[in-house]
C-alpha cells in the first residue's frame, strides 16, 4: 500500500493540518492553484503537493503515469537538484489524482501551427491555454510533454521546499535564513550543525513557502547528467508492480470478454459451458459484454472463450477494403483542415518535373507488453481501485460512476505500466473493473483482458491513405500537395478529456506533414476525415506516425526524381527554415558516414521527421543476406533543445525508434466480417533481439531551443528511413505497410 | 492440485492440474514477478527455468512441472542482485520493465550454458524474448558484461 494512501487517511481521521502524515511543498502554492490532493478532506491549502517531508525522509510526488519512459526519475531529479538531497535518498510515488496536477506542456500543441515557427507570444498563449487546462482536469501523461511540464515545476518545488525549511531553520537557531546553507538532505549552520529535514517538517508546514529563485544551468550538478533510474532494481528482481501485478486477501480473478463487433450491442448470452470450467465460479453481466470470475486467470480466461454469444453488428465497414473505401470517399468530400497553403499549389511550376505517390498505413494495435488490467474492491461507502493509466482523474471520474458514488469516495491507485503508448490514455479498463466490483460488493476483483481481447479491441492508431503531388526543378522541391485521408485519432479521445469532440481543423491528424521544416514555395496539405465508430486513438506520436512516413517518404522520392542526393536535398531546403533541424540532420549525416553510395548488397536510407517541438533525424542500413533483408545498422541524432538526462534520451530514441520499425516491418490490424482479424504477437509481431539493427550511435544535439519531449518523436521517422534504405537496396519503392509483405526479411 | 520445488522450497499450489505454471505463480502463490505477455509462448514474458532450461511457464500444466523451477524472484533481491541482474542496473537496461523478468531468465539459461556468447548467440536465444520498449541494444551489453564478470568471479 503506498504510503501516500495511509498518510490521507490518517489525515482524514484527524481532519487536522495534517502534519502527522507529513507536509508538502510547492512554489504554485501562492497562487493557490487547486486543492492539495495530499489531503483531500481540505477545501483549498497552501502547501503544494511535490515534495513530501515527514519522518522517514523526502518523498517526491511524480503525478505522471510512468510507462517505462523514465518520467519518474528525471521529475525527481529536476527538484532534487534545487533541494540538495541525493536522489538515491529520495522516495518516488505517484500520488492521488489531483487539479493541481494539470499538464502546463499541452497548451502549445492546440495551436494549429508548425511548433518549430512558434513566436514568442504564441508561446505564451500555449501557456495560457495550458492553465486553462487545469479547468478540464487535465491530469495527462502524452504529448511527450512531460519534461516540458515539469521542467520549472518540479525546480520550483524543490527549492520553495528548501528555502521553507530554511526559514525553519533560521527561526530555531536565530540566524538570519542567508547565513544557512543546504547540502545532503539537510540545513547546515554556519557552526556546522546539520538539520535533517524531516526534523525541520513541522515548523516549516508553519511557514508560508517561500518563491526561490532558480538556480543557472551553470550551477546544475544532477540535471545534465545520466542519473541511475530509480526502478532499475526493482524491474531486474520482479519486484516492481505494475497494474496485473496488484494481489488483495481474498481477491477474484476475471477476464473481460467484449462484442469482437467493436460498440455492437450484447443480445445475450449462454454462460453453462462458461460455469462448467474448474476454478470458474460466476459470468457477471457487463452490458456489453461479461465478466467471468475464477480463482485464477486463466480459468477465467478459458471461460470467456466457452461463453456462447449473440452479438450485434458495429457501427463501421465490415472489412479493410471498405474502411480504406470510405477513406477515398472522403477525399473526394470537403477538406477537414488545410494547415498549410503557400504559394500556388494548383499550377505545376513552368518547366518542372511532376512526381506523385499514393500511400496507405494500416491500423495498428499499441500491443502494449502489459495486457490490460484493473483491480477494484467495492466496500459499499466507497471504493479502492488500482490502474495504469494515463489519466487518473478521469478513471476516478469513471469509476464513480460505476460505482454510484462520490469521486471523493473513490480511492485510486495509479501503478507503474508495462508500456502505455496511449493506450493507457483511455478509461475503458478502469471502468469496467469498477464495473464488476459495484456487481460483486465486498470482494476484491481484478479484471484482466486476454491478449486476444486487447488487440481485437481498439482503441487502435487509425489507418489512413495519402496522395501527393509535386514537382522538382534544379535540385530543389518546388511544389508538394498533399491530401490525407483517414478516421480522427483524436476525436474520441478528446470526447473523453473534455467531454466533447472539439470541432474545426484536426491538427493533429495532418501533424507530421503540415508542420515540417522546410522552404517550399509551393505548399499544402489538407486533411480529410471519415467518421464512423471504429473505436481509434492517440498511438506513440499519433499523427506523426502516419505522415512521418508519408510525408518523409514522398520527399525521398521528390529527391530522387531530383537527381539529389536524398540527405542532402532535405538539407538543402531546411538550413534557411529551421537551423536546427538541419542540425539534426547534419550530425546523423557525420555519425554514419553517410556518403550517399552504398555497395552491392547493403542499402541506406534518411527518414527525417519534427514532432513534438523535436527534430529527429534517422539513418537505417539494411544488408542482402541469404536468409532475406537484415536491418543491420542504425544511427540516430535528436536535437531536445537541454539534455536533463542523456542516457534516458538515448533509451527513448532507439525504443521510439524499434517501435516505429516494429510496426513498419510487420505491424496491421485488419478486418474481415466487422471484427479485427489480427489475435496475438504471433500475427501481430515486432522486431526482435535478432531482427534489431545495430544501434551504432545515438547523437544528442543541444541547440539550447527551449526544452523539448523525447518519448514519441524517436518513433515517426523510422519507417520512411526504413523504406528509404530499402528502396536503395532494391530499387522497390514502398508506398504502403506493413513492408514485410513486400520484402523478404530475416525473421 | 500439485506440490512444486519453487526457488529452492516446496510450495502447495491448489488450482486445478491443467492450470499453466504461469498462474499457479501468478494467482496461486501471489509470486508475480514472473509476467504474462500473450499465454501463447509467443512473447517469453513468462520465462522461468526447468531444472536449469528456460521454459515458458504459459505452456506448461501445472501438473505436468517436471523438476525444480527457479522463478526471477530466486535469482536475486533488490539488496541482493545477481551479478546479472546487477548487470542489467548498471546498464539501466528496463524501459517499463515489463519484460525483464522473462529476458532476465532467459539470459540466465544462456550464460549458465554457454559462459561467453557470441552476438549469434545471444541472437539465437534470446529471440523468443519480446521488448515493446525496444531495449534490445542494452540488453545485448549486459548479457555481454555479466558474461565477462562471471568468468571474472
Ligand atoms: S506469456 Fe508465455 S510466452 Fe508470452
Ligand atoms: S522494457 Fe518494456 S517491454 Fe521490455
Amino acid at each position: 500500500m503506498s504510503r501516500i494512501g495511509k498518510i490521507a487517511r490518517r489525515t482524514f481521521l484527524i481532519g487536522s493540518a495534517a502534519i502527522v502524515g507529513g507536509v508538502a511543498f510547492g512554489v504554485y502554492a501562492a497562487r493557490k492553484p487547486a486543492p492539495n490532493p495530499l489531503r483531500p478532506e481540505e477545501g483549498e491549502v497552501a502547501l503544494n503537493p511535490y515534495v513530501l517531508i515527514d519522518a522517514d525522509g523526502v518523498t517526491i510526488i511524480v503525478p505522471k503515469a510512468e510507462m517505462g519512459q523514465g518520467v519518474q526519475t528525471t521529475w525527481a531529479t529536476l527538484a532534487a537538484e534545487e533541494l540538495d538531497i541525493a536522489p538515491a535518498d529520495l522516495r518516488i510515488e505517484h500520488g492521488p489524482p489531483g487539479k493541481a496536477y494539470y499538464n502546463r506542456g499541452m497548451g502549445g500543441q492546440i495551436l494549429p501551427v508548425p511548433e518549430y515557427k512558434l513566436s514568442g507570444w504564441q508561446e505564451a498563449l500555449g501557456e495560457q491555454l495550458s492553465v486553462a487546462g487545469k479547468l478540464f482536469n487535465m491530469q495527462v501523461t502524452g504529448g511527450s510533454t512531460s519534461t516540458v511540464d515539469g521542467y520549472e515545476k518540479m525546480r520550483h518545488a524543490g527549492a520553495s521546499a528548501r528555502e521553507t525549511l530554511k526559514e525553519a531553520a533560521a527561526q530555531q537557531l536565530g540566524v538570519a535564513r542567508s547565513t544557512l546553507k543546504t547540502e545532503g538532505g539537510a540545513v547546515v549552520a554556519p557552526d556546522g550543525t546539520r538539520l535533517p529535514y524531516p526534523e525541520l517538517a513541522l515548523a516549516a508546514a508553519e511557514i508560508d513557502p517561500i518563491v526561490a529563485d532558480l538556480r543557472p544551468r551553470g550551477d546544475w550538478r544532477l540535471l545534465g547528467r545520466s542519473q541511475p533510474r530509480h526502478d532499475q532494481a526493482p524491474k531486474a528482481t520482479g519486484t516492481a508492480e505494475f497494474s496485473i501485478d496488484v494481489r488483495l486477501e481474498g481477491m477474484k480473478f476475471a477476464a473481460l470478454k467484449r462484442n469482437p463487433y467493436q460498440g455492437g450491442a450484447m443480445n445475450g448470452f449462454d454462460p453453462a459451458d462458461a460455469l462448467a470450467i474448474p476454478g470458474v465460479e460466476q459470468v457477471v453481466d457487463l452490458g456489453d459484454g461479461v465478466a467471468v470470475v475464477a480463482n485464477n486467470s486463466w480459468s477465467a480466461m478459458q471461460g470467456a472463450e466457452a461463453v456462447v454469444f449473440d452479438w450485434g453488428a458495429g457501427n463501421y465497414p465490415a472489412t479493410t477494403d471498405a474502411i480504406y473505401a470510405r477513406f477515398e470517399e472522403a477525399l473526394k468530400g470537403d477538406a477537414n483542415s488545410t494547415l498549410l497553403d503557400q504559394g500556388d499549389a494548383d499550377t505545376l511550376p513552368q518547366g518542372a518535373q511532376e512526381v506523385s505517390a499514393d500511400y496507405q498505413v494500416p491500423y495498428l494495435s499499441h500491443a502494449q507488453m502489459e495486457p490490460l488490467s484493473a483491480t477494484a474492491i467495492h466496500h459499499g461507502d466507497r471504493m479502492e481501485l488500482w490502474s495504469g493509466n494515463q489519466i487518473p482523474i478521469h478513471c476516478r471520474a469513471a469509476a464513480a460512476e460505476e460505482a454510484g458514488l462520490d469521486e471523493i469516495a473513490i480511492t485510486l491507485h495509479t501503478t507503474l505500466m508495462g508500456g502505455g503508448f496511449g493506450r493507457r490514455g483511455f478509461t475503458d479498463f478502469t471502468r469496467y473493473a469498477a464495473r464488476l466490483a459495484t456487481k460483486m460488493q465486498g470482494t476484491p476483483v481484478q479484471l484482466l483482458w486476454s491478449r486476444e481481447e486487447d488487440m481485437t479491441h481498439g482503441y487502435y492508431r487509425p489507418g489512413a491513405i495519402a496522395k501527393f503531388r509535386g514537382a522538382v526543378q534544379d535540385g530543389k522541391a518546388v511544389l508538394v500537395d498533399g491530401r490525407i485521408a483517414g478516421q480522427s485519432a483524436t476525436a474520441s479521445f478528446m470526447k473523453i478529456l473534455l467531454g466533447i469532440a472539439p470541432a474545426g481543423p484536426d491538427k493533429i491528424h495532418v501533424e507530421g506533414a503540415f508542420d515540417q521544416p522546410y522552404a517550399i514555395p509551393n505548399a499544402r496539405i489538407r486533411g480529410y476525415l471519415a467518421k464512423f465508430d471504429l473505436p481509434v486513438g492517440p498511438w506513440r506520436s499519433v499523427g506523426a506516425s502516419i505522415n512521418g512516413f508519408i510525408f518523409d517518404s514522398f520527399i525521398d522520392e521528390m529527391a530522387h526524381a531530383a537527381g539529389a542526393d536524398p540527405l542532402d536535398f532535405r538539407l538543402q531546403m531546411m538550413r534557411e527554415e529551421d537551423p536546427r533541424s538541419a542540425g539534426v540532420l547534419e550530425a546523423v549525416r557525420d555519425i554514419s558516414g553517410w556518403t550517399g553510395k552504398t555497395p552491392e548488397g547493403v542499402g541506406r536510407g534518411v527518414g527525417f521527421c519534427y514532432s513534438f517541438g523535436t527534430p529527429v533525424a534517422e539513418v537505417i542500413e539494411v544488408h542482402q543476406t541469404e536468409d532475406g533483408i537484415k536491418l543491420a545498422k542504425a544511427w540516430i541524432a535528436v536535437d531536445p533543445g537541454l539534455a536533463i538526462d542523456p542516457a534516458n534520451i538515448e533509451a527513448q530514441m532507439f525504443g521510439g525508434m524499434m517501435f516505429g520499425l516494429s510496426a513498419a516491418m510487420h505491424q496491421q490490424i485488419t478486418f474481415a466480417d466487422g471484427a479485427a482479424e489480427q489475435m496475438n504477437f504471433y500475427d501481430f509481431d515486432a522486431v526482435r533481439m535478432n531482427t534489431a539493427p545495430e544501434v551504432v550511435e545515438v547523437k544528442i544535439i543541444e541547440s539550447g531551443h527551449r526544452v523539448s519531449g523525447v518519448g514519441e518523436p524517436g518513433t515517426p521517422p523510422a519507417a520512411s528511413a526504413l523504406a528509404n534504405a530499402l528502396f536503395d537496396l532494391t530499387g522497390q519503392r514502398a508506398r504502403r505497410l506493413p513492408l514485410a509483405d513486400q520484402f523478404d526479411f530475416v525473421v | 492440485m500439485a506440490n512444486l520445488t519453487i526457488n529452492g522450497e516446496t510450495r502447495y499450489v491448489d488450482l486445478p492440474d491443467e492450470v499453466p505454471l504461469l498462474w499457479a505463480l501468478r494467482d496461486g502463490l501471489n509470486m508475480t514477478g514472473t509476467k504474462f505477455g500473450c499465454g501463447v509462448a509467443a512473447c517469453g514474458a513468462c520465462t522461468v527455468q526447468i531444472d536449469g532450461e528456460a521454459v515458458r511457464s504459459c505452456q506448461v500444466a501445472v501438473g505436468d512441472v517436471w523438476g525444480e523451477v527457479t522463478t526471477i524472484e530466486g535469482i536475486g533481491t533488490p539488496d541482493n542482485l545477481s551479478v546479472l541482474q546487477a548487470a542489467w542496473v548498471d546498464h539501466q537496461v528496463a524501459q517499463c520493465g515489463y519484460c525483464q523478468s522473462g529476458q532476465i531468465m532467459q539470459a540466465a539459461a544462456l550464460l549458465a550454458e554457454n559462459p561467453s556468447p557470441s552476438d549469434a548467440e545471444i541472437d539465437d536465444a534470446m529471440s523468443g524474448n519480446l521488448c515493446r520498449c525496444g531495449t534490445y541494444p542494452r540488453i545485448r551489453a549486459a548479457i555481454h558484461d555479466a558474461a565477462s564478470k562471471m568468468q571474472e568471479a
